[in-house]
């Protein structure tokens, strides 16, 4: 996407001064970005309260937090419709919240209440909530390719739309590179949405990514693509327009490069020793939710407004928080899970 | 009479026709009709959206079905042969038998994957693989695997309608054997049945077993009176039909075709022993090799637990002179 173009070596996107200085002069913003905004701090304040949790034992096993990642799964959110599938990885708590899951069902899943979106049953890397149409948040890398682009199948007779979140770890896999393929040769309304936060796990994309270029590889497949900036909202929300009006008017799907960072380590155990200082500070410097909050009085919102976002967000989870907390666990006595649906 | 091809795709036929949320695709299946022509005129018949060609990307057209499933279609996917059955692994195992479990019942995985297994046909090892017991210890999964036209027909309508993912194996052997006509529009999936009555011994076998088994109960006829067990799902397991004729034969064979070490006849034998032990003078097993399945068709043949091995493996066992 023009404006929102950075490289695929880790460097810093596009400054706060870059958005400012690309205001158009059109008054306050419209309402949605303001909900966006809220979305994302939502988002944050669940990670970081996941964060503290587990640290008292609350959330169990493992977690993978996507701090850092906000704007990408709420700007693409911004371009669907409710009804449009999306199916997110195990770094899906912002996957989920952003296509619309309860905070608090979503907070109970993480400590295993019978409250939770899935009844203590998934867990944190496994959340399925198809009432906001997400088919799913899937565990092994790729997965969510793969599901999505089924999805898309369904989609296709609807007039919906279907996407898939990956990181860049999940473009060297099989799903990667088959499901690419099956949807541009069926011509499905899918959308390929690739968070780059430059680690598969513990490893550098570049170290093990042939080509670097990750937008690159959909022209192999005759696949439209961008390169977007995943910490600007704006710029996400652009592609994703376009991508979903290609998906549901041409049935050609898009890969979207979002470019972002996580600022947790890969998951619970990780403290992310091997990333070089500089490029987590660069990083930090180009917070999304600095740069959201930035760019809205920048294009006109109070700063009243601005803070009655922040003071919603803030209150929505500490509800959500409670409500899980005061949620029962699953009673092994009376659990009725069968096998198989009748 | 029908052929069992033909029933397989006359299943097919009928389900795309009475529900339009069937979809069926895989590789080679619509323009070609399938390369053991099973599925000939359903892309004619039915045309591009409800029957359609996919690449050679089996876990892109598994998890493809996955997701079409779980968001309200009913795919019938082919994967040519079950040995292929490696590369969607993910999909079936770790999507879709769980789906239901873990979203809290939200949604069903109404899917079925027919493929092509077994030994016989000189494909060697890595085209004869029976892949059930790969997936059978899986729950959410239903397993089938049908030894006649007439129950590869109800069977297979049985496998569309549920609400639950199901590997299908059609066995290749068995493509070109006619048999009558079903009687029943469905077979539920998960009941056993009696294939042939008798008193002196229970033979159970899926899939081609079961011809093999009436086939060597017949030549042993006279000497030993043999009752075969068609099993028709690995996955759900129904052990009582085997512990009512247990009860009555006393003695238990399970024919695999396929290695002993992780099969279906060990943890048969296993769950009757457990539950029916005070009915039990004797039970074994006739498996193959614990080798990959040979090329060569003396070596193959010998591979194979054919009729003739059946029953000389009975004779053995119970030290039944030849008649």
């Amino acid at each position: 996407m023009e404006g929102s173009r950075v490289s695929s070596e880790i460097e810093a996107g596009p400054s706060v001064e870059a958005a400012r200085a690309a205001v158009p002069a059109e008054g306050p913003p419209d309402r949605r970005w303001l909900d966006a905004y809220g979305r994302m701090l939502l988002i944050r304040h669940f990670e970081n309260e996941m964060q503290r949790l587990f640290l008292k034992g609350e959330v169990h096993g493992t977690t993978h937090l996507a701090a850092g990642q906000e704007a990408v799964p709420v700007g693409v959110c911004l371009a669907l419709e409710p009804d449009d599938y999306l199916a997110g990885t195990y770094r899906g708590h912002g996957h989920a919240l952003a296509k619309g899951t309860d905070p608090a069902a979503l907070a109970a899943e993480m400590l295993g209440r019978a409250n939770g979106v899935c009844g203590g049953r998934a867990g944190s890397m496994n959340i399925v909530d198809l009432e906001h149409g997400l088919v799913g948040c899937y565990g092994i890398v790729g997965g969510s390719i793969g599901a999505a682009t089924g999805a898309a199948l369904t989609a296709k007779r609807q007039g919906r739309v279907a996407v898939a979140m990956f990181g860049d770890g999940a473009t060297n896999q099989a799903y990667f590179h088959e499901c690419l393929n099956f949807a541009v040769v069926h011509e499905l309304p899918a959308i390929f949405v690739c968070e780059n936060n430059f680690y598969g796990e513990f490893t550098p994309m570049q170290k093990v990514t042939g080509g670097r270029d990750i937008a690159a590889r959909a022209a192999a497949y005759g696949m439209d693509s961008a390169l977007v900036d995943g910490n600007d909202l704006w710029a996400v929300e652009e592609a994703a327009r376009s991508a979903v009006g290609r998906a549901r008017g041409e049935h050609r799907p898009t890969l979207l490069e979002c470019q972002t960072y996580r600022h947790y380590g890969h998951s619970k155990s990780d403290p992310a020793t091997y990333r070089p200082k500089e490029e987590v500070e660069r990083w930090l410097a180009r917070d999304p939710l600095t740069l959201t909050r930035e760019r809205l009085l920048a294009l006109g919102a109070s700063e009243a407004d601005v803070e009655a976002v922040e003071r919603d967000a803030r209150a929505t989870m500490d509800r959500a928080t409670e409500d899980a907390l005061a949620g029962a666990y699953p009673d092994p006595a009376t659990e009725r899970a069968t096998e198989f649906a009748p | 009479m029908i052929e069992f091809r033909d029933a397989i795709r006359d299943a097919l036929a009928e389900e795309i026709e009475r529900d339009p949320a069937v979809v069926f695709f895989g590789e080679d299946v619509a323009a070609a009709g399938g390369v053991f022509a099973v599925t000939k005129g359903l892309h004619e018949r039915f045309g591009d959206e409800r029957v359609f060609d996919t690449p050679i990307s089996e876990l892109a057209l598994a998890s493809a079905a996955y997701g079409a499933a779980v968001t309200g279609l009913r795919p019938v996917i082919e994967i040519m042969f079950g040995d292929f059955m490696a590369l969607p692994m993910d999909s079936l195992v770790n999507q879709a038998s769980k789906f239901w479990y873990i979203s809290n019942e939200q949604g069903t995985v109404p899917l079925v994957v027919r493929g092509a297994v077994g030994g016989g046909g000189r494909f060697g090892a890595i085209h004869s693989q029976m892949h059930g017991t790969w997936f059978q210890g899986i729950p959410g999964l239903k397993i089938v695997a049908p030894s006649s036209p007439a129950e590869a027909k109800g069977l297979l309508k049985a496998s569309i309608r549920d609400d639950n993912p199901v590997l299908f194996l059609e066995h290749k052997r068995l493509y070109s054997v006619k048999g009558p006509d079903p009687e029943e529009e469905i077979i539920p999936l998960g009941r056993a049945r009696v294939a042939r009555a008798g008193s002196d011994l229970t033979i159970v076998a899926i899939s081609k077993g079961v011809p093999d088994a009436l086939a060597a109960a017949e030549e042993l006829a006279g000497e030993i009176d043999v009752e075969v067990v068609d099993l028709r799902t690995l996955r759900p397991l129904d052990i009582e039909t085997v512990l009512e004729s247990v009860a009555k034969t006393n003695r238990l064979l399970a024919v695999e075709e396929g290695p002993r070490t992780g099969g279906w006849a060990a943890g048969l034998l296993g769950a009757v022993a457990q539950e029916g032990l005070h009915d039990l003078d004797d039970a074994w097993i006739l498996a193959t090799d614990e080798t990959p399945i040979p090329y060569s068709p003396t070596l193959e043949d010998a591979f194979m637990p054919t009729a003739a091995a059946i029953a000389a493996a009975v004779r053995s066992r119970l030290s039944v002179a030849a008649g």
